[in-house]
């Protein structure tokens, strides 16, 4: 298959465009594999990808149960930043920014990556501490983040409620220049191709009903499309990741969450960031097409539905209007909700199980999208070199019971509270 | 919206509830060595019927026990915490 570049769409418009040809193959599973990825999201296709492309191990089948960007890849609120405090986590998603920054060249496929900065407000003087103490944190390792006053949050995020009558008045904010969203969907599909042109076999309409484990150490999964022998099998479907560790008879410290999403009527360009609410849970950017793309706190209770209730929309929607006034005369065009692996601590699992050969990538709470290329970069190594990589170390699935956790937020262990 | 059948005060809406979380779990006894890692961090997590706790907050403050389907968000049967199980 071509390159995609300015010349192949030249070269397409003066032949009638007839040079499209399917983006990745439709392959049949093959009776084994040197290592099988469940889940074909974001993160298992990365996952794919980095194996062929950086560990030589190009044997690999991903398995979806469904289609190629109809979870939750394809179902988040695009927003991508590294902007954590503790160690364990700073160095990771840092990591996946700078993946970010080149993606669209090293996939071969615009993923419409877009470093339109985070800007997280602050309302009250204590607050302001807390993310100057973040900020530095940031800074220390390296990574970008300017504490601005309210008169320089003014000039970023004008839309905001500056009066003396706001709800909440904005004291200032931390910036993350360097973060912004990207297309979903693309990333997916980028993934998805790259991977395909390495030899990987991306299998769709594929669910794996049981996991093989002989002696302590995985053989091989059952699906809907027949049984497959592998040596090595990562988890990475966000959502349902207790539901395929139970297959492997593994209880995991995570319970499924659910979040919604809104998108409003297309409007002109209107805000040029992101920008989250510091006094309640609300974060809003605007799409290409238009939309404002917003979101809050997770519904609280345990779901798999992947629909919301309304008493959360409309207390999203009453933060959204007591940050932004001018919102009230917008329509909500869409809302939908998805199944997130809350962890005990917050922090996603990236690493090996108490299972020879099964690894897991998941418990991503709703963080999942930005962390998708360092993701699959972590993985891919954890999972060649059957050990985790000094970035991914921190996130091990015993951290739990060894005390070692990474509760970003100081919540502790009740996952509908990070 | 989920309506919740205090035992104590009747139907009420969720809004009036705080999700507490597994209503299944058992505490180890005290003094015990084992059993605090599972209790503390290890959930079922089930796609389907799960017993759960919720505290009524704006009523009564008493821990309310709900059989609900998370698949469906159907209320199966609500009442006092051990009256309700799977």
């Amino acid at each position: 298959m071509n390159d995609y570049s300015v010349w192949s769409v030249l070269r397409g418009g003066l032949t009638g465009q007839r040079h499209w040809k399917p983006a990745w193959r439709d392959p049949d599973p093959q009776p084994s594999y040197d290592a099988i990825i469940v889940g074909g999201g974001g993160h298992g296709l990365a996952t794919a990808f980095y194996l062929a492309k950086l560990h030589g191990v190009k044997n690999v089948a991903v398995l979806e149960k469904g289609w190629i960007g109809g979870g939750n890849t394809g179902r988040n609120t695009t927003i991508v930043r590294s902007n954590y405090m503790l160690e364990g986590n700073a160095h990771f998603y840092e990591k996946s920014l700078q993946l970010w920054e080149q993606l669209s060249h090293e996939l071969n496929y615009n993923v419409m990556f877009s470093q339109r900065g985070v800007l997280n407000l602050a309302h009250s003087d204590a607050q302001m501490d807390a993310y100057a103490r973040r900020g530095n944190a940031m800074r220390l390792n390296g990574i970008d983040a300017d504490l601005l006053t309210a008169e320089q949050v003014r000039e970023i995020a004008p839309m905001c409620d500056f009066s003396d009558k706001a709800r909440f008045p904005i004291h200032g904010g931390l910036f993350q220049p360097r973060g912004g969203t990207a297309r979903h969907d693309a990333v997916a599909w980028g993934f998805a191709r790259a991977a395909d042109r390495l030899g990987v076999d991306v299998i769709q309409n594929c669910e794996v009903t049981g996991i093989d484990v002989e002696q302590g150490r995985v053989t091989g999964v059952q699906t809907t499309r027949g049984a497959i022998k592998t040596k090595k099998i990562g988890l990475a479907v966000a959502g349902h990741t207790t539901q395929l560790a139970e297959m492997a008879g593994l209880r995991l410290p995570i319970e499924s969450h659910l979040l919604q999403a809104m998108v409003s009527e297309p409007l002109k360009p209107w805000i040029d960031t992101v920008v989250t609410f510091g006094a309640g849970h609300f974060y809003i950017s605007q799409s290409d097409k238009g939309g404002l793309v917003f979101g809050g706190d997770l519904d609280g209770y345990n779901s798999f539905a992947q629909r919301g209730n309304l008493p959360m929309l409309e207390h999203v929607i009453q933060c959204g209007v007591a940050l932004m006034p001018s919102l009230k005369r917008l329509r909500l065009l869409r809302h939908w909700g998805g199944v997130m692996d809350m962890t005990m601590d917050g922090s996603p699992i990236i690493g090996k199980t108490p299972i020879e050969g099964l690894y897991l990538n998941g418990g991503w709470c709703y963080g999942g999208f930005k962390a998708t290329p360092g993701s699959g970069w972590v993985f891919a190594h954890t999972i060649a070199q059957d050990r985790p990589h000094a970035l991914n170390e921190a996130l091990s699935l015993s951290r739990f019971e060894t005390g070692a956790v990474l509760d970003e937020r100081g919540a502790g262990p009740t996952p509908g509270w990070h | 919206m989920l309506r919740i059948e205090c035992p104590w005060c009747g139907p009420r809406d969720m809004v009036e509830f705080t999700y507490v979380g597994d209503g299944t779990l058992q505490r180890p006894a005290i003094g015990a060595e084992a059993g605090h890692f599972d209790y503390v961090y290890l959930r079922d997590n089930p796609k389907g019927v799960h017993v759960e706790l919720w505290r009524h907050g704006a009523g009564c403050r008493q821990h309310v026990a709900v059989k609900r389907d998370t698949l469906s968000h159907d209320i199966l049967q609500c009442g006092k915490p051990g009256e309700v199980t799977k």
